[in-house]
This record gives C-alpha cells, structure tokens and sequence, in this order.
C-alpha cells in the first residue's frame, strides 16, 4: 500500500461548557483547499459534499470517542486536505485518529480507513484519484482493528452483490495494515518524547 | 417548534416489544409498510405513500449549456425537501443535518449509480444538453423517508416524458407535446433504498423503521440496490459498529425487498400508462377519491387469531363455576308464575332518608325553640306535618315548603320577640332545603 499523498492538518480542542450533561459534543469540519486537487476548483465553505463529510466524520468519531469521560465539553477536530489523490476520507479519519490521540483524549481504539474499489474482477484497495475516477464501486470503510467493529461503511457506484464480501475483505485487511502502521508510529512517538522530557 | 421528546417508559415499551420480536403496527421484522403509487396528471409527478410517510416527486427539464469537464453529458439535479408540513420539528432553519444526509444519499444512489443514460441528454456537444431536475418533497414524516424518496424520484424519471428534440446541422428543433409525442428518458436500472434499523447494539434490526422506531433506534444501514442485485450505495449512520456478517445478511434481505418493490412500481407504471392511453381519467383527483369522508373506508388490520381457541379454552377451564342461581319456578295461579326470589326494593331507601331529613330537622327546630312557647312550637310541628303528604311535583326539589302567614297575628304585635321567633322556624327549614341541592 503506498502512502497517502493525502496531507492533512487537524487541531483539536477540548473542554468548552456546552450542550450535553452526560457525555462529550464532537464536532467536525472539513474543508478542501482550492489547489488540492489537479484543476483548481473553489469550493464554498458549506457546500454539500463538505458537510457531508463533516457529519461522517464526527459519526465514526462519536462512536470511537470515550464520550462519557468528558460530559459538558465539546470536542473539535477540523480537517483540512493540502494535496488529495483518492482516498480522502480514509486519510481524513486516519490522521484525525492520530490527532485524537496525541491529544489525549480516551478512545475505544484506533480507527483505520481505507479505501477499496474493484475493477475487472479483482478487489483493490486504496483506490488512487485515477482508479476512483475511472468510474468503478468504491467502498470506504473505517474500522476498529481489535473488534473487528465497523463504525462507518460508505459505497458508492454499482457493485454486484457477491462480490460485496471481497471488497469489504480487502478493505478490512488494508484497515489493518494501517493499524499497525499507526500504531508503529505512536510508539516511536511516545518514545521519543519521553526521551526528551528526560525520564 | 422543537421536537416532543420521547417519553421513557414510551421507549422502554418499544424497546420490549422489539426483544420479543414485535412491532407496533403488527409487522414482522422484515416486513414493509404498504407502498401506494399514484401519479398526477403531467407526466413525471407522483405520489408515494410508505404507510402514512408521503413523499411528492416532480421531474422538469430544460435546455441548457453543459458543464465545461463534461460536455456530452446532461445534468441530473436532485433536491429533496422537507416540507414544515411534514412534521411540526421540521423548520426552515433547524433541519440542515438530515437535509444534506438525505439529499447527499439520494444523489449518491441516483446520480453515481448511473441509473440514467446522461449521454441520451445530449443535443449539441458543448452547447446544449438537457438538464433534468427532480424535485422531491416531504409531505408527512412517519419513518423512513429516504426510502419513500428514493422511490418517488425513480418512479417519477420513469414516468417522465421529456419534449422531442432533432437537429439537422446546426439547427436544432424544438418540439412541442403538441407536434410530436414526448419521448422517455433512457433508464438503465432502478436503485431502491432500503433502510434497516439496530436496536440494542446490533442485535436486533428491523427493516422500514417507522417514526417511533426511528427514534428509539441506535443506527440506521441504508442500502440501494436494483433488481439485478448490484449494490449501488450503502451508508450505515448513527454510530453503530456493525460486523460484517450483519452486512451481507443486511443485502440478502435487501435483495428480496428491492424485487418485490421494483414490480409494484413496474406495475403501477403499467396501470398509469394503459388508462392513458385509452382515454380514461388519470391523476391525483382520481386516486385519492377513495379518502372521502362519505367513503368511510377502514384497511383491514391482520390479526393473529391462531391461538385464540386455546387461550379461550384456557380461560374457561381456569375460571370458576358461577354458583348456583337457577331455581324452579313457583306456579302461584294460573298466569302467575315466580321463579327466584328477588332482592328487596332498594327504591325504599330513598324515601327513608328523605323521612329521616324531615325528622332532623323538624327536631332542630324543637331543639333551637325550646323557650319559645307550646304554640309556635305546635305550628312548626304542624308545618313539619303537613308537609309529609303534600307532593305537588316531582321536581328534583325534595320537599316544598308552603310557609303560611303567622296564624297569631296578635302575639306578633305584643311580643316582637316570638315574632322574631316565628319567622326564624319558617326560614330554618328553606335553609335547609337549600343545603341539599348544591347542583341547583
């Protein structure tokens, strides 16, 4: 699987009196750059596609989120796509998973994404921005790797029905294959800097 | 107006019925509310009624220039509306995450699932291609709307007529319906969504979740699918994790409901298009003739009536005996026979305690004139007398009182006390009369 080109910032904010006693608000936001992609396009800020994937956003994080911990604060995290080659929502959840961590706020587990698209009768996964725009079935998956829990499934395009297992296979074993690279990366991070705090 | 939120037990309720494997409207888990299809009279505008869920499609199309990236193909434009009509939470400013939910659903399920020939919609390349718009809009919210639109906007496309066009060259004519008939657009296959609803963390779902289960559900797996089994869009929502076996069970089901729904809808466009075409009336003033209040028409409710002579059995063999009443009957004489003896006239009550009253307060009255002398006290007691047998009416009034002038006229002007007196009898017993009608 090659690496995203995908590039992302997140910032996340915590603890601000809000709406819900019980548990925590998470609000997403995501916003395009005008140059991410091959032809410049402007997009308006609350345009539908952008929204929409505001709402999938925080659905998969509400549900990996330990709201509970944290009633009466609002969780933010804004996403925004420097440079996009297919994929992006799975980017989108991966960074933002290790965004939420390095903030120190409690999750059920990690949440992997990938992509999978299935052309000529082999099932691909991490569809390229060439490969998505050939047209075929794309299925974004985002999954919890150690339940094997599904917190969002998301196809688009025509995809005969006995193949569905396939795709959903191979976009399960890329999501773990990512798991284990994020979580390669968080402990190179840990360590690194408990190095140089000194301990 | 805000939403009235869902009462806990109401919940608990729902909750219950679903373990147990039942739904309040008596379907089974799988089962799908009745689908009513009807059409209006221009084509591409339609009606769907998923159970008490309307949802109201209208197709329009116009000329005009392509986009630039795509400039042999037409522009489908969908737009689903929630009506305020349709359910009083629904306001202008307040719905914005369920409006993109839905309409960014219905746009992925119609628009990228390619169900339209987009090329057929072209005229002259680069210039001008047809642009479709289907309009949907929500009449009543009871569950599930993005099934019933999805319905309605697919139903309406096939309906749809649009005006013939030719091109010779570089001119490029413009029939009216009038001069030539309009042609139907070119569709390749119809996505049906079909939504199911998780309870309890995935173990329990139900297929076509009405307004009160939608409110108490966890999450909601939306599928579209034709009836060629090709998947065309799933979104699962609502933050519940779901395994993939749940998935692939979730699309069997789905593509036994989308084949079912797929004919109703060929049927009715069926229907639709013969009495057209010979000539008889069509349109919603047809179709809705049956709601009339002179037409007073119940649907039959199916009702499980399988176990209702064992659980009657049940009862009978459980209850107890009722005691023995029969007795033989008595011939007294010829023609007067008695069976039974009856129970004691309880109307005597009723006489006893309007006595009783009489007395009570005939013996007030001895008690307060005690030092007045032995006449007036005769009067009273002559007053409390005569009124026993006078019954002038059988007015709710228990007792008429008939007060008579003071038979003494002169004690009453020697001694101004017993007058005083007198009176106060008189007025004590209208009192008291009056005491006991407090409705009057």
């Amino acid at each position: 699987m090659t690496p995203p080109q995908t590039h992302l910032i997140y910032v996340i904010r915590g603890s601000r009196a809000r709406a819900l006693p019980d548990r925590a608000l998470v609000n997403c936001q995501y916003s395009s750059a005008t140059f991410s992609t091959g032809e410049r396009k402007r997009r308006p800020h609350g345009d539908r596609k952008s929204c929409e994937m505001g709402l999938q956003l925080r659905q998969t994080f509400e549900a990996a989120i330990l709201t509970q911990l944290h009633p009466r604060s609002q969780i933010d995290i804004y996403v925004q796509v420097l440079q996009a080659d297919g994929g992006t929502y799975a980017a989108c959840v991966n960074a933002a998973t290790l965004a939420v961590m390095d903030a120190g706020i409690p999750m059920r587990d990690f949440v992997c994404a990938c992509s999978a698209g299935f052309v000529d009768g082999t099932a691909l996964a991490d569809l390229s921005h060439v490969e998505e725009a050939a047209g075929g079935p794309q299925l974004a998956l985002a999954l919890l790797p150690a339940s094997g829990q599904i917190a969002l499934l998301e196809m688009d395009a025509r995809l005969h029905e006995d193949h569905l297992e396939q795709v959903l296979e191979a976009a399960a074993r890329a999501a773990r294959d990512v798991h284990t690279l994020l979580d390669r990366v968080v402990r190179q991070h840990v360590h690194e800097a408990s190095i140089l705090l000194g301990d | 107006m805000k939403e009235t939120p869902l009462s806990n037990c109401e919940r608990r309720f729902l909750l219950r019925a679903i373990e147990e494997k039942k739904r309040l409207d008596g379907r089974q888990t799988y089962d799908y509310r009745n689908i009513k299809i009807s059409f209006g009279t221009d084509y591409g505008c339609c009606v769907v009624e998923l159970g008490k869920t309307r949802v109201l499609g209208q197709v329009s199309c116009e000329l005009v220039s392509p986009k630039l990236n795509r400039a042999t193909e037409g522009i489908l434009f969908f737009n689903l509306e929630l009506s305020q009509m349709a359910a009083p939470a629904f306001e202008p400013g307040r719905q914005s995450d369920l409006l993109v939910k839905l309409n960014r659903l219905l746009e992925r399920c119609l628009r990228n699932s390619k169900c339209i020939d987009t090329e057929s919609l072209c005229v002259v390349a680069g210039e001008k291609v047809w642009q479709i718009r289907v309009d949907l809009h929500l009449l009543n919210h009871d569950g599930n709307i993005i099934d019933a639109a999805s319905i309605a906007a697919i139903v309406a496309l096939c309906h749809f007529r649009r005006p013939d066009v030719s091109v010779q060259g570089d001119e490029v004519t413009l029939y009216t319906p009038e001069e030539r008939d309009p042609v139907p657009l070119s569709i390749h296959h119809m996505p049906i969504c079909v939504s199911f609803a998780f309870f309890q963390q995935g173990t329990y779902l139900l297929v076509d979740p009405n307004e009160r289960e939608e409110r108490v559900m966890d999450g909601l797996l939306v599928l579209a699918m034709n009836k060629h089994r090709e998947i065309c869009t799933i979104q699962s929502s609502g933050g519940i994790m779901l395994l993939k076996e749940q998935v692939l069970r979730c699309s069997k089901i789905a593509g036994v409901k989308v084949a079912e729904i797929t004919e109703l809808i060929q049927k009715a466009l069926e229907n639709d298009q013969k009495v057209r075409k010979e000539g008889g009336k069509f349109g919603f003033a047809e179709s809705i003739a049956n709601q009339r209040i002179t037409a007073f028409k119940m649907e039959k409710a199916p009702i499980d009536t399988s176990d209702v002579e064992e659980k009657a059995e049940e009862i009978i063999a459980e209850a107890e005996p009722p005691s023995e009443v029969v007795s033989k009957p008595v011939l007294w004489t010829p023609g007067t026979a008695q069976i039974g003896e009856g129970i004691e006239n309880s109307w005597g009550d009723l006489e006893d305690s309007e006595k009783e009253d009489e007395d009570e307060g005939g013996s007030d009255e001895a008690i307060i004139l005690d030092s007045i002398t032995m006449d007036t006290g005769v009067e009273v007691s002559n007053i409390g007398s005569q009124d026993a047998p006078i019954v002038l009416s059988d007015s709710e009034e228990e007792e008429m009182i008939i007060l008579e002038p003071d038979k003494n006229p002169k004690k009453i002007r020697t001694k101004t006390i017993s007058a005083k007196q007198e009176k106060a009898p008189s007025k004590k017993p209208v009192k008291k009369r009056k005491k006991k009608r407090p409705a009057n």
